[in-house]
């Protein structure tokens, strides 16, 4: 035992390369364990990230065109051209509406549906397993069936249109009307999401102050406004920000949905992960489309700072 | 709340908004439902104006037409096990870190998880280019290994588990185990882990999901239509058959529906586990 060989160092100096040895290893034990034990991870973790991210911003800088071997230090010529170009231009304001149309509706559909949800408990469990469906039904045929439902000429959308008198929209086949077709299957998508987190807040707020307020005569709306609201800011800011960081890389319905063999290809919906993937493996132009990778990052960490600071600023209030 | 004390305004309201509750559950299962019937039509019925709900003569014809254009138990078995072992890896590597952030003392502790967290924001598609240049050059590109490398692990994952070990396991039973002589690897096993079975439930329900959902990955490494998962094998069954509705309908039912029979049994579970690692953040 390790522990035996340190207290009977003092009494034997005779012997003490040997036990100073055993001491250092067993100072040295923990630690050891600790970076074995991390060893694989953090290998993994340098590999498949950080080499990655790094060799990113390298590659941004130059005119890395995967099947030409001349690739030239360019500088920030990538980022310049970004700029200028259109389908960049267009990219980045239809993922940015799509990313705060899906939050904002989002939040407003699945908030009163948390906060009624929350107040009545019988029909409850139902109701959440069915707006929780959408939430764990796979994305891509989700967004197949969606497709059949948008359908200019067959879709059973345009049908009910039809049944108020309304005239057909060409759902997916015009890019402006297309954005906000998928804002909407993803808002039908994610809105289960959003209300479990919301009720999970609200069953985290302590009854006594519904209940004063209620006491001291407020009504429904007051209660809500005054007292519910207030308590709820944290994770409402949370899901808010979270949500919209990870709506910026939206990808897979939009490909599903608005690329492909009905509709032209001038007609796809641009966002700036397609874009990226066309740019790089379409056109191979690696190092343009590194560009703009190292864009979507800064556009993502520059809201995570937004979150940070409305979190501490969150917390600073209460204390 | 009190009952029976109601205005009838009051219930009117209740009622309205009972009302408004279910309609917003159709709109929900509606499209899941729409796809399920008109797998079963035939295409005549497909192409009709105005739509009918039901099938007048309902066929299977599109499940085994479907099954004869692409191989979709070849897709569907590639996804169940990129997710299984995706989830594996996830689980055992987020247990070990997580638990040596969370429970040991070492030098370069805080340095190394803040790197795993400050690099844990960077979006996958942000770098995808520079690591699939990397698989290019090891030649991993068009490999079962590539396809899921880079979903191994998880630095969320390793977020969580450090949060739980850190609050949820008491240091004095490990310093207990250590006096009786264990290991630090026995500790990790039999102290650690059965200590963390509903964080590791948590992570390993978000693990498998990024796995199964995974798109974009896949269709750049993934070349032979034998490595195709289900996300991408309906992707590109649904460019070359996007005139053939039923054939694209029966597909996605085939891969929605053992989702759904999972989330149904394990309902309770999923859900709160997917709101406790919502929220941990």
């Amino acid at each position: 035992m390790p522990s035996a060989a340190t207290l009977s160092v003092g009494r034997a100096p005779a012997r003490s390369i040997g036990i100073r040895l055993r001491r250092i290893r067993h100072r040295l034990r923990i630690p050891l364990f600790c970076y074995i034990a991390l060893l694989p991870v953090l290998a993994l973790f340098l590999y498949v990230r950080i080499i990655p991210i790094g060799f990113g911003f390298v590659l941004s800088l130059y005119r890395w065109n995967m099947i030409s071997p001349r690739k030239p230090f360019v500088g920030l010529a990538n980022y310049i051209q970004l700029f200028g170009d259109e389908n960049f231009i267009a990219a980045l304001k239809n993922t940015t509406i799509y990313s705060f149309a899906t939050v904002i509706l989002t939040t407003i559909l699945a908030l009163p549906l948390a906060v009624f949800l929350s107040r009545q408990s019988r029909l409850s469990p139902f109701y959440q397993t069915i707006y929780f469906l959408p939430v764990i039904t796979p994305l891509i045929p989700m967004s197949i069936a969606w497709k059949w439902i948008y359908d200019y000429n067959y879709g059973v959308l345009n049908y009910l249109l039809s049944l108020v008198g309304l005239p057909a929209v060409p759902w997916l086949t015009d890019p402006s009307i297309a954005l906000w077709a998928v804002i909407l299957m993803t808002v039908w998508k994610q809105l289960g999401y959003a209300m479990v987190l919301y009720l999970v807040g609200l069953r985290n707020i302590p009854q006594e102050y519904t209940e004063a307020a209620s006491i001291d005569g407020a009504t429904d709306t007051q209660r809500f406004w005054r007292v519910t609201l207030p308590l709820l800011r944290p994770i409402l800011l949370y899901v808010l920000v979270t949500s919209s960081i990870s709506s910026f890389n939206v990808f897979a319905q939009v490909y599903v949905m608005t690329v492909g063999s009905q509709t032209a290809p001038g007609n796809a919906l641009r966002v700036l992960v397609y874009d990226i993937y066309t740019n790089a493996f379409q056109f191979l132009h690696m190092g343009y489309a590194s560009a703009e990778a190292v864009m979507l990052t800064m556009i993502v960490l520059g809201l995570t700072l937004i979150q940070f600071r409305a979190v501490r600023t969150d917390t600073a209030k209460e204390t | 709340m009190v009952v029976g004390k109601r205005t009838p305004l009051q219930r009117i309201c209740h009622l309205a908004a009972h009302a408004l509750l279910l309609a917003g559950a159709l709109v929900m299962v509606m499209p899941m439902i729409w796809m399920l019937v008109t797998s079963f039509k035939p295409p005549a019925e497909i192409a009709l104006w105005p739509p009918a709900f039901w099938p007048r003569l309902p066929t299977t014809a599109n499940y085994t037409g479907a099954f004869q254009a692409a191989p979709f138990g070849r897709f569907f078995a590639n996804s169940v096990a990129y997710a299984v072992v995706c989830t594996l890896s996830v689980i055992t590597t987020s247990l070990v870190a997580g638990a040596v952030f969370g429970k040991y003392r070492f030098p370069l502790r805080g340095f190394l998880f803040g790197l795993v967290l400050a690099t844990a924001i960077v979006p996958f598609e942000a770098y995808m280019i520079p690591l699939y240049l990397q698989l290019v050059q090891i030649e991993w590109i068009n490999t079962v290994q590539g396809i899921v490398l880079p979903y191994l692990f998880m630095a969320f994952g390793i977020f969580l588990m450090r949060q739980h070990v850190s609050s949820a396991v008491p240091g004095e039973l490990m310093e207990a185990a250590r006096v009786d002589g264990a290991g630090e690897w026995w500790i990790l096993r039999r102290v650690i882990a059965p200590l963390s079975g509903n964080a590791l439930a948590a992570v390993a329900i978000l693990a498998f999901n990024q796995a199964w959902a995974m798109l974009i990955w896949p269709l750049l490494v993934a070349n032979d239509q034998s490595l195709f998962n289900m996300e991408l094998g309906l992707t590109t069954f649904q460019f070359a058959f996007s005139n053939d509705t039923g054939k694209l309908m029966a597909g996605s039912v085939v891969s929605v529906v053992p989702m759904l029979i999972v989330f149904l049994l394990m309902r309770r579970r999923i859900i709160e586990n997917m709101a406790l690692t919502g929220l941990k953040g």
